[in-house]
C-alpha cells in the first residue's frame, strides 16, 4: 500500500493493517505507525527492562571491590560494566519511542525515583555474601536470559537488535556466575556453606521473576496484551517452568537443594510442581519496599544530586556526552 | 648496559633484581589502588555512557596490575593474589593521592564522590603513566618493556578520555571551574608521589629499568604547562607538585589505604588458601 494511501485510512483500518502485520511476521521500526495501545505496551516494558538493567548493576556492585582473587575482580567489574551497557541501549530504545510524546531520559529517572515506574522485584533483595554475587550471575542472570531469548522475535524490531546484543553477552555472564558457583561448591565447608545460604535466600526471588502465572493473582493483564502484539511469545508460568527445567537438575548435580519440599516434576501433567512464592510480597517489593529498594533507589539519587554541576557543565559546553540519568 | 629476557636470568644478579622488584611493586601497586577507586565509583557516575566508559578503564587499569603482580610472581615474590591482598600497609609503594577515598561517605552507603576530583587525579595520573610506559618500552628487563608497549595503545584511550573530560569541565560554569580548581589544588599538593621513583630512583635508572626521574617529571611538567596554558587556567605553583603527606614509595600511608585494603581483601581473607 502506497504512504498515501495508508494516510487516508481511519484508526481502525491503521490498527488491522497493524494487526495484519503483526501477524505476517513483519516488524515495526522507531518511525513506522503504530497503535497507541502498542507504543504504550512498549513504553511499560523497555523502560521497565533499561531501569531493571541499571538497577540490577547494584547488588552485584557491592561485591566488585570485594571480589576475592584479581581474576574475580576482572570478571565482576566487566559483568556489572555490561549490565549498565545493557541499560544505556534500552534506554535508547525508550527515548526514541517516548520523543513523540515529548518525554526524555531524565523524565525515566524521575518515574524511577518517584516509584512510578517499577524494577525488577531481584534487585530489591539482599546480597550479603560473595556467594549471593556468585548466586545472582548464575540463575538470575539465567532466567533473565530465559525471559530475553524469548523476547528475541518481539515485533519491535530496535528492541530485538538490543535483545541480541544482550542476550550474546549474558552466555558470559551465566558463564562467570557458574565459575563462582563451582569455585564455592568444590571448596571448603565454609563456602559450600555460604553457597547454599545463598541459594536458599534467592530461591522465592528467582520463582517471583517470572511474574505470576495468571492475571487473577496480581490483577494485570499486560501478558496477554503482549502476546496479542507479539512482544512475546511465552506466558510467565511457560518461562518458569523452563527455567525449573534447566536448573534444578544442574542444581542438584553440584551437590545443592532448594528450600521447597513440594518441588518436583509431575511426570503425568508434564510440569514442575513447586510450593507458589508469596505473591502479596511480591507486589510489596516491587512497590520499592524490598528489604534493599530505598538503599539502591538512594544510591541513584545521590549520584544524580552530586553529578548534577556535572550536568549543567556539559549542558552548557552541548557535546554527545550529555545524555544523562 | 646489562639486558635480561626473563625472570630466571635475573636470579644471578641480585641487585639487578632488587631493584627490578622495587619498581614493579610501585607499578602494580599505583595501578591497583587506582583501579579500586576507580571500582567504587561503577553505578554512580555522571551519567550512563560514562559509567560504562569508567569502568572499562578501570578494568584495564586493574589488567595491568595484575600483569605487574604476575611478574612479581615470576621473580619469586608469592602468588599474585597474595600479592595484592595479603600485603600489609607499610609493604605498599603506590603513592598516597592514588589512595585517598574518592570522597565522603562509601561506596554503599552514602556516597559523596567528587567527580572533579575523579578527573584530576586521572587525568594527572594518566599523563604520567603515559611517560612512565614510553620509558619502560625501553627496559633493561625486555619482560617489561614488552607489556609496556601493550599498555600503551591502552593508555591513549584513557589520556583522551580524561582529557576530554578535563577540557570540558575546566572552562564551563562557574561552579565547575571552582570544583576543578579546588580539585587541582588537592591533587598537586601530594602529586609528586606519583612522579618519584622511591630511595632508589637512581640506582634504578643505572640499570636501564628506566629513564632518570628528573627526566621523567620534566617531561610531565612541560605536558601539564602545555594543557594549562592552552585553555588558560593558572599552575598551582611553579615548580611542580608536593608530596605533603609523605613518600608512599617509602611504605607511608593514610588511613584510607588501610580501609581500602580491609575492603579489598575483605572475602580473600577468610581462606586465603582456598579457591574462590
Ligand atoms: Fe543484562
Ligand atoms: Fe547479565
Amino acid at each position: 500500500m502506497s504512504l498515501f494511501a495508508f494516510d487516508s485510512l481511519t484508526e481502525e483500518e491503521k490498527y488491522d493493517r497493524f494487526l495484519e502485520r503483526i501477524n505476517a511476521g513483519e516488524k515495526i521500526e522507531a518511525d513506522d505507525w503504530m497503535p497507541d495501545d502498542y507504543r504504550k505496551q512498549l513504553l511499560k516494558l523497555i523502560p521497565m527492562h533499561g531501569i531493571s538493567e541499571i538497577m540490577g548493576a547494584l547488588p552485584e556492585k557491592e561485591w566488585v571491590p570485594k571480589a576475592p582473587s584479581l581474576r574475580r575482580k576482572l570478571a565482576i567489574m566487566s559483568k556489572v560494566q555490561d549490565e549498565m551497557g545493557h541499560g544505556q541501549l534500552l534506554l535508547r530504545v525508550a527515548e526514541d519511542l517516548m520523543r513523540p510524546l515529548g518525554k526524555r531520559r531524565e523524565d525515566i529517572m524521575e518515574d524511577l525515583l518517584t516509584g512510578r515506574l517499577k524494577f525488577h522485584n531481584v534487585f530489591h533483595m539482599e546480597a550479603p555474601t560473595w556467594g549471593d554475587a556468585g548466586v545472582i550471575a548464575w540463575l538470575v542472570d539465567g532466567a533473565a536470559i530465559i525471559s530475553q531469548t524469548m523476547m528475541l522475535t518481539t515485533s519491535y524490531a530496535p528492541y530485538g537488535r538490543a535483545l541480541k546484543r544482550i542476550c550474546a553477552e549474558e552466555v558470559f555472564h551465566a558463564q562467570h556466575g557458574e565459575a563462582i558457583v563451582m569455585a564455592l561448591a568444590e571448596g571448603t565447608d565454609e563456602q559450600r556453606q555460604m553457597l547454599q545460604d545463598a541459594v536458599n535466600r534467592w530461591w522465592e526471588s528467582l520463582l517471583m521473576f517470572f511474574g505470576p502465572d495468571t492475571s487473577k493473582r496480581t490483577g494485570n493483564s499486560n501478558q496477554d496484551k503482549n502476546i496479542m502484539y507479539k512482544l512475546r511469545t511465552k506466558s510467565n508460568e511457560e518461562l518458569r517452568q523452563d527455567f525449573l527445567t534447566k536448573y534444578i537438575p544442574r542444581i542438584h548435580s553440584i551437590g545443592l537443594t532448594v528450600p521447597d519440599e513440594t518441588l518436583h516434576y509431575d511426570e503425568e501433567e508434564e510440569m514442575w510442581v513447586y510450593q507458589q512464592p508469596d505473591w502479596d510480597k511480591f507486589k510489596q517489593i516491587v512497590s520499592n519496599n524490598g528489604p534493599r529498594s530505598q538503599a539502591r533507589l538512594r544510591l541513584r539519587e545521590i549520584s544524580h544530586e552530586n553529578n548534577e554541576w556535572v550536568r549543567e557543565a556539559l549542558g552548557k559546553k552541548q557535546t554527545m556526552q550529555t545524555a544523562s540519568v | 648496559m646489562v639486558e635480561y629476557n626473563t625472570a630466571q636470568e635475573v636470579e644471578k644478579d641480585a641487585a639487578y633484581k632488587k631493584e627490578l622488584v622495587e619498581l614493579l611493586y610501585q607499578l602494580a601497586d599505583d595501578d591497583f589502588i587506582l583501579a579500586f577507586r576507580g571500582s567504587e565509583w561503577l553505578g554512580i557516575a555522571p551519567h550512563i555512557e560514562e559509567d560504562v566508559a569508567f569502568s572499562s578503564i578501570s578494568q584495564d587499569k586493574m589488567g595491568h596490575a595484575v600483569i605487574y603482580y604476575e611478574m612479581l610472581e615470576e621473580l619469586g615474590e608469592g602468588k599474585a593474589d597474595d600479592l595484592a591482598h595479603l600485603r600489609e600497609p607499610k609493604e605498599r609503594k603506590n603513592a598516597i593521592i592514588l589512595e585517598e577515598v574518592n570522597g565522603p561517605g562509601n561506596y554503599l552507603e552514602e556516597p559523596e564522590y567528587d567527580w572533579a576530583f575523579a578527573v584530576v587525579r586521572n587525568y594527572f595520573y594518566d599523563i604520567s603513566k603515559a611517560i612512565r610506559l614510553s620509558s619502560l618500552k625501553n627496559s633493561s628487563y625486555k619482560p617489561l618493556a614488552q607489556v609496556a608497549k601493550k599498555m600503551i595503545l591502552e593508555q591513549y584511550y584513557h589520556l583522551t578520555h580524561w582529557n576530554m573530560w578535563f577540557t570540558q569541565l575546566i572552562n564551563a560554569t562557574d561552579e565547575a571551574k571552582k570544583r576543578m580548581r579546588q580539585a587541582i589544588d588537592k591533587v598537586w599538593k601530594d602529586f609528586d608521589g606519583v612522579l618519584t621513583l622511591g630511595p632508589s630512583a637512581k640506582e634504578m635508572a643505572r640499570l636501564g629499568l628506566i629513564k632518570e626521574e628528573q627526566e621523567l617529571k620534566d617531561k610531565w611538567m612541560t605536558e601539564i604547562k602545555e594543557v594549562f596554558e592552552k585553555l588558560g587556567v593558572e599552575l598551582p605553583t611553579n615548580d611542580g607538585p608536593g608530596m605533603e603527606r609523605g613518600d608512599g614509595r617509602n611504605g607511608e600511608h593514610t588511613e584510607d589505604l588501610t580501609t581500602a585494603l580491609q575492603t579489598l581483601s575483605e572475602v580473600y581473607k577468610v581462606d586465603p588458601a582456598a579457591g574462590w
